[in-house]
């Protein structure tokens, strides 16, 4: 298990692998938001929470279609379910490469990039931890998602289709800790929600990742 | 004798094609009476006037929405549990119409939202799972038709279906989070004596049940016709074949 998911970090961050192509795809949706909303002070204090998260679930969407697809198009999928480890922790793993490539890198930058939205003070600490313990649900979700559609060509539009009705709860939840945070209010339901979700997510999904890729390849 | 004789395509067609007759016009009389009952011979309410009759039509789409997803459900565990494959043709004949309930149950209440309270759509509760509920029927649809392989399209979707109905339930309870709305709670399922007027609840249980059956007849039709499509291009392949 930890051998794979060496190989699936080291295969991230060499060339082609796109590793920090989903942060700089956060940097420039946060960057974008000014130029469409105005640069009031007030108002982008107000939405930067909301703009934030959604900006970092759509980073983390945008890498998921790496996560199956190429090693199904070169066999070493096939090579996976026949290998003695189960499919089952091989999902777990490519979710948690999954998380350690986009989610991690995310959940760092995205305090940087409060300011740029004039983030309310209080809430730094609030947009860290719920992102932290948000983005691993996005990536295990994701991974859920990206093994129901590797066998089909171009699945990338419709992955963000059914990924993104599943994202909902973890955005609602994530993004309502940063409100709450930056109003003072207390934050504890959505903060355990979030990791409740987080946890619920990689007890459960692995073993739909795995049936679902069991299909695909039969 | 078990119920699972029916998981033959034969048998099941053989029984439900002259079913489906009768419900059909069961469904139609019940609604008829009931959607006239409804909108002609009861009282406008207070506070709503006569745009309390779109209940008549908001009340049951709205519970067939979700009654359809729960049937998917049940069809689904049915088809990864036994592989009988009229029950993954029955998920799939019932996702549209479950959708188009969906649709409809957010189109009257939009309707109905505009004279009572003003808006057509709010962001609360019960109007956003609703919304998302309608995304999932998409997203579940959008997979069947995007895979060739039948059996493999009924597994996936089949798995996508458990999972989204965890999800579903679990958006239900985060968008809760959004604030308490507009929407009234379960008036129907609760306390129903202090909440409804005698004269609305008999019109409204008929069309309901009108609902149930009209969506019964639909979900046998189209299961019905997919059967028959499914045994068409059985038979097309195998041509095919032997002329090669």
């Amino acid at each position: 298990m930890i051998a794979l998911l060496i190989r699936d970090l080291r295969l991230a961050v060499r060339a082609g692998g796109g590793f920090g192509l989903g942060l700089a795809f956060f940097l420039i949706v946060v960057v974008l938001v000014p130029f469409g909303v105005g640069p009031e002070r007030e108002i982008l204090t107000r939405i930067a929470p909301g703009i934030l998260w959604v900006a970092a679930l759509l980073a983390a969407l945008l890498s998921l279609d790496r996560i199956f697809a190429l090693d199904h198009e070169d066999g070493s999928l096939a090579l996976l379910a026949t290998s003695p480890l189960p499919l089952e922790g091989a999902a777990l793993m490519k979710a948690l490469a999954h998380w350690l490539t986009t989610g991690l890198p995310l959940t760092l930058a995205a305090p940087a990039l409060g300011f740029l939205l004039h983030l309310a003070p209080e809430a730094y600490g609030y947009l860290f931890l719920s992102l932290a313990l948000g983005t691993p649900a996005l990536s295990m979700i994701g991974t859920f998602g990206a093994a129901l559609t590797v066998g089909i060509k171009r699945g990338g539009l419709l992955m963000s289709l059914l990924v993104l009705p599943l994202y909902v709860p973890t955005l609602i939840f994530g993004a309502e800790a940063v409100r709450r945070g930056a109003e003072g209010l207390a934050t504890a339901v959505p903060l355990t929600m979030l990791a409740g979700i987080t946890a619920g997510a990689f007890a459960l999904l692995p073993f739909a990742s795995a049936a679902a890729l069991r299909v695909n390849l039969r | 004798m078990s119920i699972w004789e029916y998981a033959n395509p034969k048998k099941f067609m053989a029984t439900t094609t002259p079913v489906i007759p009768w419900v059909s016009w069961a469904s139609f009389g019940l609604i008829l009476v009931g959607l006239g009952w409804g909108l002609f011979l009861t009282p406008a309410a207070e506070n709503f006037e006569h745009s309390v009759k779109i209940l008549f039509v908001h009340v049951p789409s709205v519970l067939m929405a979700i009654n359809a997803w729960f049937m998917m459900l049940v069809t689904s565990l049915i088809w990864l549990v036994r592989r009988h494959h009229v029950s993954a043709l029955a998920a799939r004949a019932a996702a549209p119409i479950g959708a188009v309930m969906t649709l409809i149950g957010l189109a009257t209440g939009a309707i109905w939202g505009q004279p009572t309270w003003g808006t057509w759509w709010a962001w609360e509760p019960r109007l956003t799972s609703f919304l998302i509920l309608f995304l999932f029927y998409l997203g579940y649809i959008a997979l069947w038709s995007a895979i060739e392989d039948q059996d493999t399209a009924a597994d996936l979707t089949s798995v996508l279906c458990i999972v989204g109905s965890v999800f579903a339930v679990l958006s239900r309870y985060a968008a809760i989070f959004w604030g308490q709305g507009l929407h009234q709670s379960a008036t129907f399922s609760a306390d129903k004596e202090t909440n409804i007027d005698p004269s609305f609840w008999w019109p409204a249980v008929l069309s309901m049940g009108g609902f149930v059956l009209f969506f019964i007849a639909l979900v046998l039709i189209r299961t019905n016709a997919l059967i028959r499509l499914r045994r068409a291009m059985a038979l097309e392949a195998r041509a095919n074949r032997g002329a090669s």
